[in-house]
């Protein structure tokens, strides 16, 4: 090889200090499956030029495909050691790991695999007519199969006193390449042999990805550090100028001096380092130089040997020696399809390509490149970055948020709707998300802003790539990643097949976004377009609005007339029953034909199910109002009945808890009050203050408000359910922000009425949707809201998705300026609605259908029949 | 196999609907589809123990109503990968009665 890279290597003395255990001194013979002379070994020989990570890697792969058994394994390593991680060389140098923890394979790796290592050896000449390998310690071994990975070395630019008069490397100068430069650096750096009156200085050329690595690496040893970069911003390679200043300033804070734009021109000192001189700036004073100015592919044994070589090795799609039968490279030593690559993921994924090759495990296995996303921690700043640092295009969308004062820089290129590069800086929460879009082209959120943040909504589209196995995902069911993970492995290719066969996303719904990343990504992108999506219903193959459209066309006013002319061969489904049975309630009101074996049980008894099968009755407290008589009424009540558990509810209600299926009509009887619908996908309850009657701040009267509209709209059926509340001055007492609707009264009479607000599985504030001067108003427009809500919601989508989803803006203009001459219609729906309302608890008089209020309890006795 | 047991008169359970019976200390929910056959499981939820008459029906499976598990009401597996309930055979006979055997089928 070239005098180049013997200057670059470790000189002999430090060697004495280097832990045994991954050094030797020669080679590792193989410990088995030696034969005894004379017996012939039928294997093929594998010899593999280069023990880095590459070579290491294809080794691996290759045993991992039953490769022990084909081929007779020798590898030649530069450097006397095993195989280590060089990715984690900046952290051996600043001290957070030793150079013990970075070995990947130690040298007992190579001997129970049966590989023989030369390791220190370099191979200096390949013949590839009568296949051999020419060794530098005179070792000459024969190959079947020959692999190249001879990775690369540090660039050194052309710059004066680089070298002693003698041609050695000035005392002071580095690179950062090898774990034997990592040590040499160290060492000088503790040098006791320094003068300890001034701090020590150290130069670092390069502010690439490296560059700053050492910088940052050598602060820890209390050294004062000049970055000195020849480019115009930090990193150029990883991003474009505006994250480059930032990143600068984020450098900057840490104690590193930056020049960008200039080249250092010459190294200063005679017999050691004493400066640097820049090309425009002053000379700079230091102990020690670390040219870390970019890479060059090692390609020196591959051109003396008369292989196919530009810029690196050339390979074809299976990571072949261009016209070579037998000879292979993988790493950074490679150029494929004119690419050459410093990091780590694709030479992963080439080695994975290469060994299916070699091994035969699949002979169609192709490599076609990688695409580049890098997450690192570069001088203590999160940096992540993929694609294209900015838009090249004019029909380019780019985005971009800057917060230098924080170190904050996110900038996004979206091509066709399609994510084609980004930027991260200093805040790489939402990295794997965007990874995925980048890496599987996922259809992005219309709010661009959601790409780079977390917005208060449903949905965390946090990184389902970084979640544990046995992370949670359905917090309601328990569900993990792996179970679902199983379920898409086990052949279930659509987010509703997944969520069908592990109930995830079944519970509350608010996983559900996750579910579906989870899937996705489980699926690796390979996930079927889920026609049902969009379906109102599972069973009925129709939106909401064509399913609606259908309903009226065809006059149909029941559950079963909706499956029998609508449904794919007019089957049942019971799990559309509920929401038909919702949505037909709401469009026909009194024309509506209920049937009740559409009704999920609560409807069919009017109370909430409990988990040991009995029910909790929570009678109607308009506004959380009551009484003597109603407060002693429910006393005598949960007396009579035994009742478990008696609880305020959150809505201002009192919940009796524990009744029987078959005491509910007698419940109700005694208590003699309406149903507080506490149980259905409807309008449950408006929650209010005090109101200023009583409260001292109050300025509205929010208590006498939220009775009215609990009357006016008890028990309508929605999507979802509602929850309402009125408070009657800023301070918000009733918590109308995070409501269905709520109303809030501010000074001067007015009213505030805020839509979309939530408080449970999800926090989210309303939106503000009009200021009005009289609570009739406050009436009319949230019935109109209401009842847009329940025409244009899908089924169980809660207003804090509704409203965002349709964008408040267009609620505004249909619920309060009429813009589309709406108005009138929604009014005279929920006008209807309303009139058609009738008190359900009046059903314990005359049982609607036999045995409505039967036990179905395993707990109890059950009617018993006579034996035949 | 026994001659079953008569739990009276079909009209008991709604169309579409189940109810529950104790039959031969078994637990058993008997649920009348809206095409007016029979089918018949054990009733109590093997996941949490919800009761299963009170689920919501079609033609082909059963919704308990505490977590939403599917069961086929012919075979009582489930298919959503909880464990199994038992299927009983089920008959109306020519009073309009609903007979059924608890040797499981």
């Amino acid at each position: 090889m070239t005098a180049v890279t013997d200057k670059t290597q470790p000189t002999s003395q430090h060697k004495g200090q280097h832990n045994a255990q991954h050094r030797l001194p020669g080679p590792v013979p193989a410990s088995k499956g030696k034969r005894p002379p004379g017996t012939r070994d039928a294997r093929r020989r594998l010899v593999v030029i280069g023990n880095g990570m590459a070579g290491a890697r294809a080794v691996e792969e290759i045993l991992a495909r039953g490769g022990a058994e084909q081929f007779t394994i020798t590898m030649f390593g530069d450097e006397p050691y095993g195989n280590y991680n060089r990715i984690m060389l900046s952290h051996v140098l600043s001290g957070e790991e030793s150079d013990a923890d970075i070995f990947l394979n130690s040298l007992h790796w190579y001997q129970d695999n049966n590989i023989t290592l030369h390791a220190g050896v370099r191979v200096e000449r390949i013949d590839r007519f009568t296949k051999y390998v020419f060794a530098n310690n005179g070792h000459v071994v024969p190959y079947d199969v020959l692999i190249i990975a001879t990775g690369s070395q540090s660039f050194m630019p052309p710059m004066d006193g680089l070298y002693t008069p003698s041609g050695s490397i000035k005392p002071g100068v580095f690179t950062f390449r090898t774990i034997d430069d990592t040590r040499n650096m160290v060492k000088h750096a503790q040098d006791e042999g320094h003068p300890s009156d001034r701090r020590r200085r150290a130069v670092v050329i390069g502010g690439g990805l490296l560059g700053l690595e050492a910088a940052r690496g050598l602060q820890s040893h209390g050294i004062d550090v000049d970055v000195v970069h020849s480019g115009g911003h930090l990193m150029n390679a990883q991003m474009g100028p505006d994250g480059g200043a930032i990143l600068r300033r984020s450098v900057e804070a840490l104690g590193i001096r930056v020049h960008t734009g200039s080249r250092t021109t010459a190294v200063l000192g005679t017999d050691k380092v004493t400066g640097v001189r820049l090309r425009d700036r002053p000379d700079i004073d230091c102990d020690m130089v670390v040219v870390a100015a970019g890479i060059r592919p090692n390609v020196d044994v591959a051109v003396l040997s008369g292989l196919h070589v530009e810029r690196a090795i050339v390979v074809d799609d299976q990571l072949r020696v261009v016209d070579e039968d037998d000879i292979y490279a993988v790493g950074e030593c490679v150029q494929h399809r004119g690419e050459v690559y410093g990091l780590v993921a694709p030479l992963w994924e080439q080695a994975v390509v290469l060994a299916n090759h070699v091994t035969g495990a699949d002979s169609a296995a192709a490599y076609l490149g990688s695409r580049i996303a890098t997450k690192l921690k570069v001088a203590g700043v999160e940096v992540a970055s993929m694609g294209l640092q900015g838009p090249e295009r004019e029909t380019d969308e780019h985005i971009v948020f800057s917060e230098p004062s924080r170190g904050v820089f996110k900038s996004i290129v979206i091509r066709d709707n399609k994510m084609v590069g980004a930027t991260l800086l200093g805040d790489s929460r939402k990295v794997a998300y965007l990874t995925q879009a980048f890496d599987k082209g996922l259809p992005l959120p219309e709010e661009r802003i959601a790409l780079m943040f977390d917005l208060g909504g449903p949905g965390e589209e946090q990184g389902v790539a970084e979640l544990n196995d046995d992370a949670q995902v359905c917090n309601c069911n328990g569900v993990s990643k792996k179970s679902l993970v199983d379920a898409v492995k086990g052949g279930c290719n659509t987010v509703a097949g997944a969520m069908d066969a592990t109930r995830a996303g079944k519970g509350c719904g608010s996983c559900k976004l996750l579910v579906k990343q989870v899937v996705e990504w489980a699926a690796d992108g390979d996930v079927a377009e889920d026609p049902a999506a969009s379906y109102y219903v599972p069973g009925v193959p129709l939106d909401k609005a064509s399913l609606m459209a259908a309903i009226r066309k065809q006059g149909l006013r029941s559950v079963s007339s909706v499956f029998a002319a609508l449904a794919p061969g007019s089957a049942e489904d019971a799990k559309s029953k509920m929401g038909l049975a919702s949505l037909m309630k709401m469009m026909l009101a009194d024309q509506y034909i209920d049937e009740r074996d559409a009704r999920f049980i609560n409807d069919r008894v009017h109370a909430n199910i409990q988990r040991d099968g009995t029910f909790s009755v929570v009678p109607q407290m308009k506004g959380g109002v009551t009484s003597v008589q109603q407060l002693r009424r429910i006393a005598d009540v949960a007396e009579k009945h035994n009742i478990p558990l008696i609880k305020l509810t959150g809505g201002q209600r009192i919940d009796l808890l524990g009744v029987p299926k078959e005491d509910l009509p007698q419940v109700w009887a005694d208590l003699d009050m309406p149903s507080g619908y506490a149980y259905g996908k409807s309008f449950r309850t408006v929650k209010t203050c005090v109101g200023k009657d009583f409260c001292r701040y109050g300025t509205g009267d929010s208590t006498r408000l939220g009775i009215d509209i609990e009357s006016r709209f008890q028990g309508i059926e929605a999507p979802a359910k509602l929850k309402l509340a009125v408070s009657g001055c800023p301070r918000n007492c009733a918590e109308s922000l995070v409501k269905d609707v709520g109303v809030v009264a501010v000074e001067g009479g007015r009213w505030e009425i805020y839509v979309g607000g939530a408080a449970g599985a999800h926090i989210r504030k309303g939106d503000l949707l009009a200021t009005v001067d009289d609570p009739e108003e406050v009436k009319v427009l949230t019935g109109r809201f209401m009842q847009y809500y329940r025409e244009n919601a899908n089924w169980l989508e809660r207003t804090y998705s509704f409203v965002p989803r349709v964008g408040i803006d267009h609620i505004r203009a249909v619920v309060v300026d009429d813009a589309e001459g709406l108005a009138d219609g929604l009014d005279a729906a929920m006008q209807a609605s309303v009139d058609s309302y009738m008190d359900p608890w009046t059903e314990r008089d005359d049982p609607l259908t036999p045995g409505q209020f039967r036990t179905s309890l395993p707990l109890t006795v059950l009617p018993q029949v006579p034996v035949r | 196999m026994n001659a079953g047991f008569n739990l009276g008169p079909v009209d008991q359970i709604p169309f579409g609907e189940g109810r529950a019976f104790g039959v031969d200390g078994e637990q058993v929910a008997v649920f009348r589809l809206r095409d007016g056959s029979l089918r018949a499981l054990s009733a109590v939820c093997p996941h949490k123990g919800g009761p299963i008459a009170d689920g919501t029906i079609d033609q082909d499976l059963v919704l308990c109503p505490l977590h939403q598990n599917a069961f086929s009401l012919d075979t009582g597996c489930s298919t959503t990968g909880a464990e199994p309930l038992t299927s009983y055979d089920v008959q109306m006979d020519n009073h309009q009665n609903i007979i059924l055997r608890t040797a499981a089928r």
